[in-house]
């Protein structure tokens, strides 16, 4: 094989216009940890199974371990750093905090990411919908219950905060 | 668990890619979505030294409706195809199917095309694909041809695709007022590959099957297939639970089922027999039928 080239990719994280030059075969997940520091972006399986490493691609959840970062050119990408942070926590923050969301915290990125697309198409969801809305994404230490509860809670801060 | 070192480049059209297709021959591969390669990759199960990125192309997602037929474009995601009123109206049974491939991550990124070119023998949009009659549209260097769905699935990961032909477009048949159909499957976990599903489309001509049957199985062995001795079985004949008993009893029987880890050839038989009996009784409640419940 010719000597590998580097291609320069231009894209938006958490509103701030990153440009980067990357093998082609580096994932979205490593660009976002290892080049632009942003760790909250959990790396687990590498074959799309876990969605530890979910990130939102113009809205919607996609497994970041699944995508190379080459073809990430153009997209508004969000990760967890860009859903709230201790400052201002976003509602599912603040829920999984309050009902014990976490045990060892790995999942936790994956599922708060997915969940915040969710909790916008699903304001009202039941405890069914939330656990369909996380079969996607493992966690190993099996607090799912706890999960549910905080997806539920943050529903209803949601719904409270509204005017 | 990363890929190995390879070049990539982003195709602009089907031309495009089809010329870097033939240009890198067996060393490049496509990607679309990416949701069965990457992991494959991965694991280094994939070592393609070009990757010909095909999600830049413009109109080869999509969905139109054209003489009574649905025209989806291969790159159309299956988050799409979900929330697409042609496909809920015009070809209901796929959207049945949907919410059993893998979870909403994954089908924000995986490709209707990216399924049928990859032919996982437990993945279920071939299984539709033979249910529903479709025909693929691919286009290579020497022109277009049309390769029906009966003839393009040979065995594991292998269908009638050249290594420089692009699949652009899926045609299927928009379901019949008289039609009815099901689909069922078995998987250990949600979202998981099916140990064995099921998909059956009838035909009734008044209260009678027409001989428009098509009982399409997968997850089996290497590859989906019809089970076409349990299609002549219903064919003419009045839509009874002892029929559906004994339809999926036949279709049990008849088609390839292999083993490993995952389960023995016996669980196989068992579980299709168990899904061609849901799948027709689905079918044979035109509530259900008619798409109105998910």
């Amino acid at each position: 094989m010719s000597e590998l080239k580097q291609h320069d990719v231009a894209f938006t994280v958490n509103g701030k216009a990153e440009t980067l030059s990357v093998s082609p075969r580096t994932s979205l997940a490593d660009a976002l940890r290892d080049t632009l520091g942003l760790t909250g972006t959990h790396i687990g399986c590498e074959h799309g199974v876990c969605g530890a490493c979910t990130v939102l691609l113009d809205g919607k959840p996609v497994r970041s371990c699944l995508l190379f970062a080459v073809q990430a050119e153009g997209a508004a990408i969000t990760t967890i750093e860009g859903i709230g942070d201790a400052q201002s926590p976003h509602p599912l923050q603040r829920a999984f905090n309050e009902c014990h969301g976490l045990h060892c915290g790995f999942c936790t990125p994956g599922m708060i990411v997915t969940l915040s697309a969710f909790l916008k198409e699903h304001p009202q969801p039941t405890s069914a919908d939330v656990r369909e809305a996380i079969s996607g994404n493992l966690c190993m230490c099996t607090g799912y219950q706890n999960i549910v509860r905080s997806a539920l809670r943050a529903a209803e801060l949601i719904e409270g905060a509204k005017p | 668990m990363k890929p190995a070192p390879f070049q990539y480049v982003a195709a602009k059209s089907v031309d495009d890619a089809i010329a870097l297709l033939s240009k890198y021959g067996a060393d490049a591969k496509l990607i679309a979505g990416g949701q069965s390669l990457v992991p494959m990759m991965n694991f280094r199960l994939a070592r393609p030294e070009w990757l010909i990125d095909i999600n830049r192309i413009d109109g080869l997602a999509g969905i139109t409706q054209q003489n009574g037929m649905l025209r989806i474009g291969s790159l159309t995601r299956y988050s799409e195809l979900e929330a697409s009123e042609a496909v809920q109206r015009g070809v209901p049974l796929l959207r049945q199917m949907l919410p059993h491939i893998a979870h909403e991550a994954i089908r924000n990124r995986g490709t209707i095309g990216g399924s049928i070119c990859h032919a996982d023998p437990a993945a279920e949009m071939p299984v539709a694909m033979l249910a529903l009659d479709a025909t693929f549209e691919l286009r290579g260097p020497s022109g277009a041809r049309r390769v029906a769905a009966d003839d393009f699935f040979l065995g594991q990961m292998t269908t009638g695709i050249e290594a420089d032909e692009v699949l652009v477009a899926i045609k299927i048949p928009e379901t019949k007022n008289d039609e009815r159909h099901g689909f069922s499957e078995f998987a250990r976990r949600r979202g998981d590959f099916a140990l064995a599903s099921a998909a059956v489309v009838l035909r009734f001509n008044g209260g009678m099957i027409s001989d428009h049957v098509r009982i399409a199985v997968g997850g089996l062995s290497e590859r989906a297939e019809r089970a076409r001795k349990a299609e002549a079985l219903l064919a003419g004949k009045t839509l009874t639970p002892t029929l559906i008993e004994e339809a999926a009893h036949t279709a049990s029987g008849e088609v390839q089922a292999g083993q490993d880890l995952h389960a023995t050839e016996a669980y196989r038989r068992s579980l299709i027999a168990t899904q061609v009996k849901q799948a027709l009784a689905v079918a044979a409640d035109r509530t259900s039928s008619t798409g109105a419940k998910k």
